[in-house]
């Protein structure tokens, strides 16, 4: 039997479990120092005077800060993804100096002794604003008299693309609906808070941190501080989950290590809950207009979406393009005549978004999905059959779609209809019938998701095309050790994945080695040396293909080292069972053996180098395309709005799978998150900019009373464009269940005369558009 | 300052300690016991979760002189020779945890839910996990691994 | 988040336990610690002395006092809930405390401090207030008793005096005859109700005899539904008990805030009171 396939329990728990971790927060060097941050009270305001002098005597107080006193140094944060020629990227201090633009953004801070003191001196700082008004709403922010978030306004970029002749498919058109959907504030919320280690021997510098990106961010930090890049070590040891929210360079990353080479002695900081709803990156942040034209029969002719996208208050690391990963993913698995895709992004006086979970796609899948129900509503058809119509049929991939993507496989028809059958999607429509006869009070909404989403981010010329400024390659490298165990290093940096468990079974069958002895190093700059990190369900199509490469690179060393051993020539060798076998004798040698034989390096062929090790960069030609049906049953409690999600039903072709354990925990994480979005959460800010959500216990994650169980099943259409035939899974549930459980909501509603709740479908949300309906 | 006396997975602790240390900041930085990690600072996410004299408790809402007199138990007590708790056994076989970090926690609370509750049905479960949230997993595998863990507990008390 | 600094004792008795609060009026009382932590970690309170009374015995422990139970008021929400004695004696506490957070936050969590902290959104305030529970206040000047409809004075405030400390609540039994239910309405399990509903009915023979209903999170305090019972006095299940629930927002004035607006708050008060009031008339 191979690895690959198979339901391994993860090598990752049992230290997890036992509580043997390594959060950056468990690190405490001798002599580590604190560091607490005093943020701004205020959403918009000009800082007059800032005196940390009181704080500089109190108990503990190694120093204290102001942003004046970094402003030589600190740089400005960066953003890696200039979107247009034109697009505006505003100075962003770490630590404010003149002017605060969001609650919560940083401006003095305190190094202690002990991170009781440092919290106490910070009441000892005294801080003067002149307010500045806030900007909140994204269509305010755009009119003319709106006050400014940056001298230079609050547009930071619009664009606009357009494939086909939309003005022609919208020209008497049967039927053209449209809507605006708004993609509320998300906070990523990963369970484990940020933390960072900086500390210095001098010379150089080790920085610990809760990250998704110890590559990406060494890089970055090595050009915002103007410290050598080959000085900069960054380590991710555990991390807490990241779901996009550790895929930033922070200010707090960039003043830690700055403190450290202040103070010479190690700095930490961690983040309390309530800091973090705050200051992490938000997500999402959107108003939709999507418009579509289709003929009578369904046929969809046109699209047309514009969005306002919702920067906050600064372009972090990709915030300006997080919008725009949307831009090929409105479409959806739907064939039209025309589409035109235009975004503007807009500064608001808010904490800056970037990607979370599905960045961009969600909300694409989001608007297509909800009003691809619309055009059903309006047809009076069921909505899966409308999807029928437009859809790309398997017999007709590769597909290039009107976006300019090309699909490379996909059976939508297959997911959909083992999804129809897990679900009863007949008996549940009878039931909701007879609810609906009978006036139930508590009605049954059935929601529908048919999505697909662009995964394994992403080669790297068509990052060139998106002008993002790095680019999309991973690393794997492969060493057998000289008894015979495996070291496998990988770029990728994983933060709950798994991903020691699944290079473990690629490189066991690659190797033919046992799965136990193969150890999997990642996530330290030093010792991983290449890599581009985790995010965009890149990890295993992009750097799980890497250490697949470099297994087969290894391999072909061994053959020619098999093949000096056991004299013959190399195309005589079979490769089975970690063995190479002369054909036809029983002649062998065992990879182990082999791997003993290149480290004594007695007698080498020529040519051969020492050690039994390889490495391989992998850069893929395409995105792969993940698709599925989510299909979602809800009771709708009229007269409270209540929604009860009674059945969720996720069918998902991710293609190849290495370990159905892991894949289906994705699934079920991403479709709670989703669930999440449509249901219970939502970043608010009243309108001077203060967030109202900034605990856990306003900002409502579900926990298991809130959520059902769901049934997960899967298709498998490999995708052609990697060895692996995988597509990726970290966002798919994400991206599925939110317009789900939505259209599930709706569809519950539609007989009332609803026909949208703005997320989270929140009770008063759903008793509100009753009462307007009613109205 | 106060002084305190406290037994944490089964060693007695004396410890001068401020009123306002918080009992998870007694365990994570004066005991070294990282094991437990905190999550939030308004009781709602459970990371923190620990025994105190034998019911659950979140250890970030509890003054470290409030234990005194206590015993606790962390996630890093649980097992004994080497060898995990069942319920720490559930979590890996039914692939109940991602990132972890929740983990110590939600471990803490299904042993507690099931103290009081040794077959606790599938609500029973995921109203005893209520106070505990997991950003990874969606709860699924959680909730089965609650279940295993019972029966796994349940027969070690049948054939002890 | 860290809290500032205080003072910390833990008295052997009350009686010292009222020296300590009377030494400084920036002194509070800690009880479980459930609801003051998190303030105090968020810096949103700074005593500058907690007086620890969670372990003082004569505050411990539910007790069947004969026409009523007493629940001391360091009995923690667990115990209360598992309670034989308020079980028997007053089921509506029971089925309302296990609704209380998380089971974590019952188990250190107690009764007397919750209702100390007169929190309108607290589920036990609303509770108590239906079974006109008398709170028992002790100072070093002695004891007195406060009807719950005077002890909640407003928003995180309770008619305790400086120096008082609650020992406890009698709550009455209410006798045969009576159902009881708590609707509490939340969006996630370990959030705030949006309302709660309590109630007490005797019925007989079809219909409500008497009724009583406190209604959390409608006001700066909790409330009684008196409209509401009046109506109900002789309502029969059906069209009737409906239409006196209708009357369950009266004289109510429900907050704003992220979880709902006023209007909604009341239309639930409505719907969810005529809900408990069937429940606990033991509707089909």
């Amino acid at each position: 039997m191979t690895e690959v396939g198979r339901a391994r329990r993860r090598k990752e728990d049992a230290r997890l479990l036992t509580g043997r971790t390594q959060w950056t927060d468990n690190l405490r060097p001798p002599g580590t120092l604190h560091v607490a941050f005093l943020r701004s009270p205020m959403a918009h305001a000009r800082i007059t005077r800032v005196d940390v002098s009181g704080a500089r005597g109190m108990t503990g107080v190694v120093a204290a800060f102001c942003g004046q006193d970094l402003a030589a140094e600190q740089g400005s944060l960066p953003c890696a993804w200039p979107v247009t020629e034109d697009i505006v990227i505003p100075d962003h201090p770490p630590m404010a100096v003149s002017e605060v633009r969001y609650v919560g953004e940083a401006v003095a801070c305190v190094v202690a002794t002990d991170r009781y003191l440092a919290a106490d001196a910070l009441e000892a700082i005294e801080v003067d604003y002149e307010p500045l008004p806030a900007v909140v709403g994204l269509e305010e922010a755009l009119a003319p008299d709106s006050p400014k978030v940056h001298e230079s306004g609050n547009q930071a970029y619009t664009m606009k693309v357009t494939s086909g002749d939309v003005d022609a498919a919208f020209r008497d058109a049967p039927i053209v609906i449209e809507r605006t959907y708004h993609q509320q504030r998300l906070i990523p919320a990963a369970m484990e808070p940020r933390a960072v280690l900086a500390s210095t021997d001098g010379d150089s510098y080790t920085v610990w941190t809760a990250t998704q990106i110890p590559h990406v961010l060494r890089v970055m930090l090595a050009l915002t501080t103007g410290i050598p890049e080959h000085k900069i070590r960054v380590i991710a040891p555990d991390v807490g989950g990241g779901f996009g929210s550790k895929l930033q360079v922070t200010a707090e990353e960039v003043l830690c290590l700055l403190l450290t080479r202040r103070l010479g002695r190690p700095v930490k900081w961690n983040e309390s809950r309530s800091e973090g709803n705050l200051t992490v990156h938000h997500g999402r942040g959107q108003v939709q207009r999507v418009k579509l034209a289709a003929d009578a029969d369904g046929r969809i002719r046109g699209l047309r979406v514009e969005l306002l996208a919702d920067m906050g208050a600064y372009l972090m690391l990709l915030t300006p393009g997080v919008p725009l990963l949307g831009a090929s993913m409105f479409n959806a698995i739907y064939k039209m005549d025309a589409y035109e895709f235009g975004c503007t992004g807009v500064f608001t006086t808010k904490m800056p978004t970037d990607a979370y979970r599905g960045a961009g796609r969600p909300e694409a899948t989001f608007g297509i999905e909800r009003i691809m129900d619309e055009l059903a509503a309006e047809l009076k058809a069921d909505p899966l059959e409308v999807r029928r119509r437009n859809w790309i049929r398997h017999e007709e991939f590769p597909y290039t779609t009107i976006s300019g993507l090309t699909y490379d496989s996909g059976n939508y028809e297959a997911a959909t209809d083992k999804a129809m059958a897990l679900f009863g999607y007949d008996k549940l429509r009878a039931e909701q019938a007879d609810r609906r006869d009978r006036g139930d009070p508590v009605q049954l909404g059935i929601g529908v998701s048919t999505y697909t989403e662009m995964c394994g981010l992403a080669p790297s010329r068509l990052l060139k095309e998106a002008r993002y400024a790095a680019g999309g390659w991973e690393h794997g490298a492969v060493r057998m050790l000289p008894t015979g165990k495996v070291e496998v290093i990988t770029g990728t940096s994983p933060h709950g994945q798994g991903h020691v468990t699944a290079w473990s079974q690629i490189a066991a069958d690659a190797l033919g080695v046992p799965f136990d002895d193969i150890t999997v190093i990642h996530g330290d700059t030093a010792i991983a040396h290449k890599g581009m990190d985790t995010y965009g369900s890149r990890s295993l199509v992009i750097g799980g293909v890497a250490v697949l490469q470099a297994c087969e690179k290894v391999r072909e060393k061994a053959r020619k080292l098999a093949a000096h051993v056991l004299e013959c020539a190399p195309d005589d060798l079979e490769f089975a069972g970690g063995a190479f076998t002369v054909r036809g004798t029983d002649a062998r040698a065992t990879i182990q053996e082999l791997a003993f034989a290149a480290f004594t390096a007695h007698d080498l062929p020529d040519g051969v180098e020492a050690r039994l090790d390889s490495e391989a960069t992998y850069d893929p030609d395409n995105y792969s395309f993940p698709h599925g049906t989510h299909l979602c049953a809800v009771e709708v409690d009229t007269e409270t709005g209540l929604t009860r999600i009674r059945s969720y039903v996720a069918v998902d072709d991710v293609g190849k799978v290495v370990n159905p354990l892991i894949v289906e925990g994705q699934v079920h994480g991403g479709i709670a998150q989703g669930i999440g979005q449509a249901l219970f959460e939502e970043a608010v800010y009243d309108a001077d900019g203060n967030l109202l959500t900034s605990t856990l216990a306003d900002y409502l994650l579900p926990s298991a009373a809130d959520l059902p169980d769901f049934v997960t099943d899967r298709t498998e259409t490999p995708a052609t464009g990697n060895p692996l035939g995988a597509k990726g899974v970290g966002e798919a549930g994400c991206i599925a269940s939110t317009p789900a459980v939505v259209n599930a909501v709706v569809d519950a509603l539609r007989p009332y005369g609803v026909h949208d709740v703005a997320m989270p479908c929140t009770p008063e949300r759903v008793w509100r558009a009753l009462e307007g309906a009613r109205s | 300052m106060p002084r305190i006396t406290v037994t944490v997975d089964g060693i007695t602790y004396e410890e001068e300690v401020e009123p306002r240390l918080l009992l998870v900041h007694l365990l994570r930085e004066r005991l070294g016991r990282t094991g437990t990690p905190v999550g939030c600072d308004t009781s709602n996410c459970g990371a923190c979760t620990v025994m105190l004299d034998g019911k659950s408790a979140k250890s970030c809402s509890v003054l470290a002189v409030q234990a005194d007199g206590c015993e606790v138990v962390t996630i890093e007590g649980l097992g004994a020779n080497g060898s995990m708790h069942p319920m720490q056994r559930a979590f890996h076989e039914e692939h109940a945890l991602q990132c972890g970090y929740c983990t110590p926690g939600m471990v803490m609370a299904a042993i507690d839910l099931l103290r009081e509750t040794p077959e606790p049905s599938e609500e029973a479960i995921r109203e005893g996990l209520e106070g505990n949230l997991c950003r990874c997993t969606g709860y699924c595998n959680i909730v089965r691994a609650v279940r295993r863990g019972a029966q796994e507990m349940g027969r070690a008390v049948r054939t002890s | 988040m860290i809290p500032a600094q205080f003072d910390y004792v833990r008295p052997d008795s009350l009686d010292q336990a009222f020296r300590e609060l009377a030494s400084d009026e920036d002194t509070k009382v800690l009880a479980g610690g459930q609801s003051l932590l998190p303030l105090l970690r968020l810096r949103l309170a700074y005593p500058s002395k907690l007086v620890d009374v969670a372990r003082l015995p004569e505050l411990a422990g539910a007790h069947d006092r004969g026409d009523h139970v007493f629940v001391g008021a360091m009995t923690t929400h667990d115990e209360v809930m598992r309670s034989p004695v308020v079980r028997e004696g007053c089921p509506l506490v029971a089925l309302a405390t296990a609704t209380v957070a998380d089971p974590a936050v019952r188990h250190r969590g107690t009764f007397g401090g919750s209702l100390a902290h007169a929190d309108p959104a607290g589920d036990l305030p609303a509770v108590v207030l239906a079974l006109d529970g008398v709170f028992v206040a002790r100072s070093a000047g002695g004891e007195r008793e406060i009807p719950a409809a005077r002890f909640f004075v407003d928003y995180l405030e309770s008619a305790l005096l400086p120096g008082e400390i609650l020992t406890g609540v009698k709550i009455p039994k209410l006798g045969d005859g009576w159902g009881f239910h708590y609707e509490k309405f939340h969006r996630t399990a370990q959030a705030w109700p949006i309302v709660g509903v309590a109630v007490a009915v005797r019925r007989t023979n079809g219909a409500i005899q008497e009724a009583r209903i406190g209604l959390a999170n409608m006001a700066p305090t909790p409330l009684r539904a008196r409209a509401a019972e009046s109506a109900l006095q002789g309502a029969e299940l059906g069209d009737q008990v409906r239409q006196a629930c209708g009357e369950a927002a009266e004289g109510t004035a429900p907050p704003a805030d992220l979880h709902a607006q006023p209007d909604y708050r009341r239309h639930l008060a409505r719907v969810l009171t005529h809900r408990a009031v069937r429940t606990a008339a033991g509707a089909p």
